[in-house]
């Protein structure tokens, strides 16, 4: 069996136990046996993500060509994990309360659920990803080639198949056991386990090969250091800023890495674990760094001149001929690689599905017929399908570079590219005036200098990055060449590009938050975020209660009113078979409560509610956004209720006033018609009786004929004007009237109305005050009509004033455009209520016999409508007064 | 001696026209042509029959009517009412104040002398 075979087995049974493990931990977890499963050791054990094949190859390739530098990789973490109190716990809480499942979701939630900003972040993982996928490909591959290269090599083809059949293999692992189920929490249990047992098996391999080296090699530990000592060690010095870089940057990698984001923040049960791992990590990381010094002292001892110092741990036990301890130091990277790989590819595929993915799909699905068995299916299948995207994206990568790049600087300029996340991460967290398009500006601007200075001068120089630009800069200005931004010289590569990517990245952030106003969600979520230890305290003590069937009948009772709301319950509870009234909560009885209450608060007033009561969840940000949205409608709509109903009242109130004046028209009408039949019936009533009497009497002198036959003459005249009365006011009011213009002084006119309106039939007389010289106004009308609108004002006064000795004023103005006639009588006036009837038809002021058939001021008015002028009580005088106005087009031909 | 006739009403053609009728049928026939004093007339002059009108000055001949047969000796007196008002609704005031008969203007002479000849004969 060739040692290929050999290994192709030992990789597939390790395989196998990882699936076995990862399988019965989910079973055991669907058991409800957590206890044991989320335990602060394991959780410990998981956070060694951070440690990938990187880290196992290349921590000793690292020592060997810089020194104790490598030591900065672990120093980074260890002081994030000891200020877990105040950076971690803190994370973690709003991980909890928010529901937060990837470092994306992290940002996007904090910046007001911005799907740009989430799409942004995915596409930089992706990004700063994908290399770091491709390098634990290339280390296994390497990894075998060493082995192979005992027994006669392995050709290329050989390795780019097996690459691609791990690729596929763990592809199909991250598939099966990081797709089970979709919980809001994405938790996944069977592969926290799988890797916490990777984690062993890194740290024994590492500790396995250290232990042979300094005791099996160097002969015991004072022999290993003063090995050391005698080795260049001793004289490599440390450069401060260099180290002071990557300790950030190994800081800020190990909180924005997908991976370690997914089991730092993601995959925490509970906030308690931490205390244990603050410091358990920081001595993982101690013990697997412990022998990295010794082995890269003993391999470049060892090891002929030019053997890459990546592959020491593994080519040291071979040289030296132990087999099976360098096949542990494999098992040992393959099993850096494949954790990273499988928790890599959950983390990104959570994102890529979450906030690139499932928002296209959702916008090209056809509206309507949303059924929630849909969209979870095209959850976990696009889930699936970013799994094997993002594992093959990372094979793609490896097959295209393929280049024997130094293992640690893939990562670091994965760590860098990764770090641009970091000010919009804790500027969320700690300070609330960073705002979404502070941290759009941040983000945008360190991407870019990072893709400029770091990632695609990666690939080499002329490669993406034409060599011109290199050399000159970009548009041939030596400020901006990639690695001497601003003329700045003298920074290797990566503090260069970290340096210069930071600084924009802050100060865009910074100033850009400072000069713009987050929305009202962003607000929200802002002191959501940076007091979360005030809000989720409150929060925390509604939930921990089990459904309070009593508690929602009560509720329901104040929002259905209590008939309805036991109904309700009754019929649940004999739909569930209960016996008494209250149903258990059921999810369907509390979803059915929920509709019924949401058709009278709202859905998302009713869902708050539901689950306040029922503890399953405390309310979200977006829950009391959706309730203040809902109350804002519902007030909206209740201010336009008011304004209706007020609208209406003053269409009740206008038509209440109409209705008035037509009763009180329709009164006179009744008494208009009744007189009408009166004033026609008493001269018929004479006639009659006389023509009778004339026919049917025979023996009648002279005289008696003549006189009834004038009674007769007299009274069918009477009937005549009445009748002619009537049509007047019918043709003036027609307009059919034909006015009869003609000139003559406004005098003449009085004069004629005067003389025969004065005197009545019973000779009364009534006193007129006149000032002739006033009167003498040259008119173009119809003089006629006119002096008939006069007569009528003037018999009126006569008929009606109730002054003892009657008089009437009759007073003419004139001024630049009209003239003006007032007749002003010495009587009581017309009373107020009366007022505004006076000039309708058939109006009569009282009921007492005056003789008009209520007709006269109504022609008055359309007469005098027709001659372009008007007549109106003028209510404020004293006596009853009578305004008649003529346009001074009317009068002008006088002037 | 002949039955004597009180006649209230105001329109001094339809005073000489019934006088006229009923004087050549034999009837002694008084006029009065104002509302406010003549239900007093009335009670002075005793007539057998009265006819009265509806549209009066000073008091309404209903009233007149009502007042009359509040009082015992009048309250069977024979009443002929006449107005020029011909709606349904006047025929039913005059039935409730008590008019023993009820004619609407313009009447034929014929009516008129045989109603009151009629209610005189009561």
């Amino acid at each position: 069996m060739s040692t290929l075979n050999l290994l192709v087995a030992v990789c597939t049974a390790y395989v196998c136990f990882l699936f076995l493990v990862a399988f019965v931990a989910d079973r055991l977890a669907l058991q409800g046996k957590k206890a044991w499963l989320r335990s602060p050791l394991i959780y410990t054990l998981s956070l060694s993500i951070y440690c990938t094949a990187w880290t196992f190859y290349g921590a000793v390739g690292s020592a060997a060509r810089n020194g104790f530098e490598y030591l900065t990789i672990y120093l980074g973490p260890t002081l994030v994990m000891i200020s877990w109190w105040w950076l971690l716990r803190k994370l973690i809480r709003i991980g909890r309360t928010q529901k937060i499942t990837s470092i994306a979701d992290l940002i996007s939630s904090r910046y007001g659920k911005s799907s740009l900003l989430a799409a942004g972040v995915t596409i930089l993982a992706v990004i700063g990803t994908t290399p770091y996928i491709a390098l634990q490909l290339q280390s296994v591959t390497l990894s075998f080639s060493v082995f192979a290269g005992q027994t006669g090599g392995i050709d290329p083809q050989d390795k780019a198949g097996l690459a691609l059949w791990l690729s596929l293999g763990l592809a199909v692992f991250t598939v099966l056991f990081g797709t089970r189920n979709l919980d809001a929490k994405e938790r996944h249990d069977g592969v926290v386990m799988a890797i916490a047992v990777e984690a062993v098996v890194k740290l024994v391999a590492l500790l396995s090969v250290g232990i042979f080296v300094v005791w099996g090699v160097s002969g015991g530990l004072t022999e290993a250091l003063a090995r050391i000592d005698a080795s260049e060690f001793g004289e490599w010095h440390t450069d401060r800023g260099r180290w002071a870089g990557l300790i950030f940057l190994s800081a800020a990698a190990f909180l924005c890495l997908p991976r370690t984001f997914q089991v730092l923040v993601v995959e925490n049960d509970d906030e308690s674990h931490l205390r244990t791992a603050s410091w358990a990590f920081p001595l993982y990381l101690c013990l697997i760094s412990l022998f990295v010094v010794p082995i890269a002292v003993v391999g470049l001892d060892v090891m002929p001149e030019g053997a890459n110092p990546d592959l020491f741990v593994l080519t040291v036990p071979l040289a030296l001929g132990e087999n099976g301890l360098a096949m542990l130091s494999f098992l040992g990277g393959f099993s850096s690689a494949t954790s990273m790989v499988i928790v890599a590819a959950i983390a990104l595929s959570t994102m890529v599905s979450n906030h690139i993915v499932m928002p296209i799909w959702l916008q090209l699905r056809p509206s309507g017929a949303s059924v929630s068995g849909d969209v979870r299916n095209a959850v976990l299948m696009a889930r699936r399908i970013s799994i094997v995207g993002v594992v093959m994206l990372g094979y793609l990568y490896y097959r295209m570079s393929s280049g024997g790049e130094a293992l640690a600087s893939i990562g670091l300029v994965a760590f860098c590219g990764l770090a641009q996340v970091l000010p919009a991460f804790l500027g969320g967290m700690f300070w609330r005036g960073a705002t979404r398009l502070g941290a759009i500006a941040g983000l945008t601007a360190g991407f870019a200098i990072w893709l400029y200075t770091l990632y695609l001068p990666s690939f080499g120089v002329g490669t993406i990055l034409p060599v011109s630009i290199v050399e000159n800069g970009l548009f041939g200005l030596s400020w901006l060449k990639p690695d001497a931004l601003f003329g700045i010289r003298g920074m290797d590569q990566l503090m260069h590009a970290l340096f210069w990517s930071m600084v924009f990245n802050v100060v865009s952030f910074v100033v850009v938050s400072l000069v713009t106003f987050p929305s009202p969600l962003e607000r929200l979520q802002a002191a959501q975020f940076v007091n979360i230890f005030d809000h989720s305290a409150s929060a925390r003590s509604w939930s921990g209660g089990t459904a309070q069937t009593e508690d929602l009948m009560v509720m329901a009772q104040r929002i259905l009113g209590a008939g309805e709301a036991q109904a309700l319950f009754l019929r649940h509870a004999r739909r569930q078979g209960v016996r008494g009234n209250l149903p258990a909560p059921t999810p369907d009885f509390l979803e059915a409560l929920e509709r019924e209450l949401a058709s009278s608060v709202g859905a998302a007033t009713a869902h708050a509610m539901v689950g306040q009561i029922t503890g399953g969840m405390a309310i979200s940000v977006e829950d009391l956004m959706a309730v203040a949205d809902e109350t804002a409608q519902m007030l909206e709509y209740s201010a336009r209720l008011k304004e209706q109903s007020e609208e209406l009242s003053r269409t009740a109130l206008e038509l209440r006033n109409a209705n008035q004046k037509l009763t009180r028209l329709s009164i006179q009408k009744d008494a208009f018609l009744s007189q009408i039949s009166h004033e026609l019936r008493t001269p018929m009533t004479s006639i009659r009786a006389f023509s009778e009497i004339l026919r049917d009497t025979d023996q009648m002198t002279p005289d008696e004929q003549s006189r009834y036959a004038s009674i007769i003459h007299d009274e069918a005249q009477r009937l005549t004007r009445l009748l002619d009365d009537l049509l007047d006011l019918s043709v003036v009011e027609n307009g059919q009237v034909n006015l009869n213009l003609r000139e003559g002084t406004l005098r003449d006119a009085l004069d004629r109305a005067v003389s025969s309106a004065a005197i009545g039939e019973d000779g009364v007389r009534l006193e007129i005050e006149r000032n002739p010289a006033k009167e003498e106004i040259l008119l173009h009308t119809d003089l006629d009509r006119l002096s008939q609108v006069f007569i009528n004002l003037i018999a009126n006064a006569r008929k009606y004033c109730d002054a003892t000795s009657p008089r009437l004023l009759i007073r003419v103005m004139q001024d630049a455009d009209r003239v003006v006639v007032d007749f002003q009588d010495n009587g009581s006036g017309i009373a107020p209520e009366a007022v505004d009837m006076i000039f309708e038809k058939f109006a009569r002021v009282s009921d007492q016999k005056a003789g008009g058939a209520g007709l006269g001021l109504a022609i008055c008015r359309q007469v005098m409508t027709r001659l372009g002028g008007s007549v109106d009580y003028v209510p404020a005088a004293r006596g009853a007064t009578f305004r008649v106005v003529l346009p001074y087009r009317t009068a002008l031909a006088a002037q | 001696m002949s039955k004597q006739v009180l006649l209230i009403e105001d329109e001094p053609n339809i005073i000489e026209a019934i006088s006229f009728i009923l004087s050549r049928d034999g009837w002694s026939v008084k006029t009065h042509s104002n509302g406010a004093d003549a239900v007093e007339i009335v009670k002075e002059r005793k007539p057998d029959v009265v006819i009265l009108d509806v549209m009066l000055p000073g008091k309404s001949g209903y009233d007149i009517l009502r007042e009359l047969r509040e009082d015992p000796e009048n309250s069977a007196l024979p009443v002929l009412m006449l107005t020029a008002r011909g709606q349904t609704k006047d025929r039913e005031i005059a039935e409730r104040a008590g008019c023993d008969a009820f004619m609407t203007k313009p009447f034929s002479n014929a009516d008129v002398l045989e109603t009151v000849r009629a209610l005189a004969a009561k």
